[in-house]
């Protein structure tokens, strides 16, 4: 007797018994550390905490060799571990202009206090194969300047005081938590901030860079982008003041943008704003000018319909777990709706009188 | 017998701009009301604040409802407003997709309305759409092709036997034979003029082309500036405006 | 970290409140979509994650599960799922709905009919039935709020226009007690009518879409259609199951060679085993 769909719970174990052996790899080469990974794969388990919404390098880099380095795959391990995480409380904002720098560049200004940093960057590198890389070179300890850097103020805040930037209002309420509520629409710019933060990156990227070809433009420049440190404290009420417990690595961008002002409100400079996880400046960037499309409706601008400025369309679609979840289930047997689309198809096929023509099948 | 829409000082701003300021008119049952001035004048402000698509600052609108009589209509629920809207309102827009379907044939474009309030029998709903198609002249072995294959002229015929199917008792019609060809737009202001009279619609109509009203409207009124300068009956003004406005206005135009 | 880690049913206490919260409201307002905050579990969106929460915060430690994906209990999907409860909730699992408390399904009604105390969990991959008409969520909430449905009328309008019949084979738009309009999830239309007056209680849970909806026993489900072109809950005709002959069961057609040759068999493979122990008893 011939049937289909027997058999699925030993096809699954030997599936997955098949992953980890494919997983392992050869085994005449070393196994992969998951510390290797966090500290020689950095950017990657930078990403994966991003868009994991979870910041632990050493369970990224397990999400990582576990996913075999699919980022997405090891976003979802992150996920749907953070998701069984208790929470005990909410911490206080993260000074940004406290930060410790690693990299700080304005496109904005030549020269500003605290100047001008470039850090580890990819920038003004040559593309070329590192052959050496591949040879095992080894690599020289980079030089350290004697003293740390100085916190520096934000670059935008310079334009602040002469009023020529737009100050951020001071939110009302708490903030919402796209963890613990679902997502709603109209969503305030917190929400969509916090979705933002966490969405794949390439996705931002995309939109990002169509507003740039005049999908919804908005001028932007880089006002600041800061890469760094920062210290991380909560209140507990317990013991009545804030008490520091982590520093963790941010990327902030600040975009500037032009704006025309309106009846109400004079020109000025306005702001899109990128904040993420680790050392992740293309996400930064692309998330400060999707910020500031999404803001084409409060500022009175042209909304033309670009996907960029419609905040249903970005927020909706913006998730990679969302997205790769929903698109990889039609994998998953659809016997049923295709034998009800087969049968219909037929009818119509039949009343249409086309099943005078031969069927190929039969 | 009391007017159809009773209009009290409606006010409208964009900012410091005026939109339209402190306008009002009856509308009695059967009566075709035109609204003319150039672009920018407020008419379409106007005609939006009305018909309940832009909320006005101030003033009101007052309709006769079927039931419970005169009402406020900017006090009414969103769930009243959508009713009229699919029942005894109707609103022809100057660009026929900005009021039909496109991606739903003719016939589903017309029947939609009848569906809207409660229609379940195909082939009622499907007469009554043939039976519409026909009256705007549109060739009803054309019923099931969508608006996007047809001309200009033929959509803004779908879009009014749309809005009319409902048998609405009030028309807001926005410069309706706006991008047509000259040849076109005669048709269409001969039909729409059969229809009105035939239907003793109530209409009030926005458009900067006089001839429109001249044809179709009993009564006037002239906008400049967010501000209504002159009204009266459409021949009367048309042959002898009191106000410079209008007097520019008719002037400037060949005689119709 | 080891299973013995999680919770009763993975879920934390708070997070089956909520959810509890949300499927009362649902249950309150028969076929109007809750939303709620879907959280993020062990299986991708899509595959079933809104059916597991729903699922989840059902189940009590006396509850016999029985998970099906296309009538069968031993897809690949339903395995998946049904292992998962096994290891999070330690409950007894059964292939026989009549023996089952708590069915998750995708995709299917079994044919045994479904009793009073049972509960019938149903995966949603899209909940909005106005979703292809009108993309945008702010619209499609007002449109319900308001019963504005002329819209969903005209689609099937223009099946018929064009097909000559209602061209919708599952996921087929029903109305609840006269007043929402409602995606019963993508089961073939041949199942809509068992949703109508059953005494089971009937819960939808859309994950990725953060909705849940539900049918307390004994509501009355209509499939939307016209006077003159009224529902049939259609199925291929004239076939019957191979294995167990069964005529009045929805089956799925297997291709059996490459020469075009083909089987219907019954989806529901629970109800197909148990009429062949019958037949042979």
């Amino acid at each position: 007797m011939y049937v289909a769909v027997k058999g699925g719970a030993r096809a699954i174990a030997n599936a997955h018994a098949w992953l980890d052996a494919a997983r392992r790899g050869d085994r005449d080469v070393p196994e992969l550390g998951t510390d290797q990974i966090r500290e020689q794969l950095a950017l990657a388990v930078d990403r994966v905490m991003a868009e994991g919404s979870l910041y632990d390098p050493d369970l990224a880099a397990l999400a990582l060799k576990q996913a075999r380095g699919d980022t997405i795959e090891a976003v979802f391990l992150i996920r749907a571990y953070r998701t069984t995480l208790p929470r005990f409380g909410v911490t206080l904002p993260v000074q940004t202009d406290k930060m410790d720098l690693s990299r700080r560049i304005s496109a904005t200004y030549k020269d500003a206090p605290g100047g001008q940093v470039l850090g580890p960057t990819f920038d003004y590198t040559h593309r070329l194969l590192d052959f050496g890389l591949a040879a095992g070179r080894e690599v020289p300890p980079a030089r350290q300047a004697d003293t740390a850097l100085d916190p520096a103020p934000h670059i935008l805040s310079h334009l602040g005081g002469e009023g020529l930037m737009q100050a951020e209002p001071e939110g009302a309420g708490a903030v919402p938590d796209l963890t613990r509520d679902p997502l709603e629409f109209p969503a305030e710019r917190a929400l969509r901030l916090q979705a933002l933060a966490r969405g794949d990156e390439g996705f931002l990227l995309s939109l990002a860079y169509s507003t740039q070809r005049g999908y919804g433009r908005n001028h932007a420049f880089v006002g600041e982008l800061r890469i760094g440190t920062v210290r991380v404290s909560a209140q507990l009420p317990e013991l009545g003041f804030d008490i520091e417990f982590a520093e963790i690595v941010l990327t902030e961008c600040e975009s500037v943008n032009q704006f025309q002002g309106s009846k109400t409100e004079p020109a000025q400079f306005t702001r899109g704003y990128g904040l993420v996880f680790g050392q992740s400046e293309r996400k930064a960037i692309s998330m400060a000018l999707v910020d500031r499309a999404l803001r084409a409706e409060e500022m009175g601008e042209d909304v033309s319909g670009a996907p960029a400025q419609d905040a249903e369309f970005v927020l909706s679609h913006c998730d990679n777990i969302q997205s790769s979840g929903f698109l990889e289930h039609i994998k998953l047997p659809h016997y049923v709706d295709f034998q009800a689309e087969l049968e219909l198809v037929r009818k119509m096929r039949r009343a249409a009188g086309a099943d005078a023509v031969p069927d190929a099948a039969e | 017998m009391i007017p159809l829409l009773q209009v009290t000082g409606l006010s409208k701003r964009y900012g410091a701009h005026v939109g339209c300021a402190d306008v009002a008119f009856d509308l009695w049952p059967g009566e075709v009301m035109g609204i003319v001035g150039e672009s920018g004048s407020g008419k379409s402000t106007l005609l939006n604040c009305l018909a309940g698509h832009l909320a006005p600052d101030a003033g009101q609108v007052i309709f006769d409802t079927r039931e419970q009589g005169p009402r406020d209509t900017r006090a009414m629920t969103e769930a009243e407003r959508r009713w009229l809207a699919r029942t005894d309102w109707a609103y022809v827009h100057q660009n026929p997709r900005d009021g039909l379907r496109m991606g739903v044939s003719a016939g589903g474009n017309v029947g939609e309305r009848l569906m809207a309030v409660g229609a379940r029998h195909y082939g009622d709903i499907r007469g009554q759409a043939q039976d519409w198609l026909s009256r705007v002249e549109i060739d009803t072995g054309r019923m099931d092709d969508r608006p996007g294959t047809f001309s200009g002229g033929m959509q803004q015929r779908v879009q009014i036997a749309r809005n009319l199917v409902t048998g609405p008792r009030l028309v807001f019609m926005d410069e309706p034979t706006g991008g047509l060809d000259v040849s076109v737009q005669a048709r269409l202001l001969d039909l729409l003029r059969g229809l009105v009279r035939r239907l003793g619609l109530s209409v009030v109509i926005v458009t900067h082309d006089l001839a429109v009203v001249r044809l179709l409207a009993d009564r006037l009124m002239v906008m400049k500036d967010g501000h209504v300068v002159e009204e009266g009956l459409t021949d009367q003004v048309l042959d002898d405006p009191q106000h410079g406005y209008t007097q520019l206005l008719v002037s400037s135009v060949l005689h119709v | 970290m080891t299973d013995q880690a999680y919770n009763f049913a993975y879920l934390d206490e708070a997070t089956k409140r909520m959810l509890r919260r949300a499927l009362l409201k649902a249950v309150a307002i028969p076929g109007y979509q809750v939303p709620f905050s879907s959280r993020e579990m062990p299986m991708p969106y899509g595959w079933g994650t809104g059916g597991v929460q729903v699922t989840a915060a059902c189940l009590v430690p006396e509850d016999t599960l029985k998970v099906i994906d296309q009538g069968a209990d031993d897809t690949t999907n339903a395995v998946s799922i049904r292992s998962f409860f096994e290891k999070v909730a330690g409950v007894a699992t059964t292939e026989a709905t009549a023996e089952a408390s708590v069915i998750q399904t995708r995709h299917r009604i079994p044919e045994t009919p479904l009793h009073a105390g049972q509960i019938l969990v149903f995966q949603v991959p899209i909940p909005e039935p106005l979703r292809f008409l009108e993309p945008r969520e702010t619209e499609t909430r007002v449109m319900h709020a308001l019963e504005d449905y002329g819209l969903m009328q005209v689609r099937l309008y223009e099946d018929i226009a064009r097909h000559g019949e209602i061209a919708r084979a599952y996921a087929y738009p029903v109305k609840v007690e006269g007043r929402y309009v409602m995606d019963p999830s993508p089961i073939p239309k041949f199942d809509n009518p068992k949703l109508n007056m059953s005494p089971a209680l009937q819960l939808f849970g859309a994950g990725r879409e953060c909705r849940i909806y539900a049918l307390p026993p004994f509501t009355r489900v209509e499939s939307l259609d016209f006077e003159d072109y009224p529902f049939t809950p259609s199925k291929a005709a004239g076939q019957d199951c191979a294995i167990c002959g069964a005529s009045g069961s929805y089956l799925d057609e297997v291709i059996t060679d490459d020469a075009g040759g083909r089987m219907f068999v019954c989806s529901d493979t629970d109800y197909c085993a148990t009429r062949v122990q019958e037949a042979s008893a």
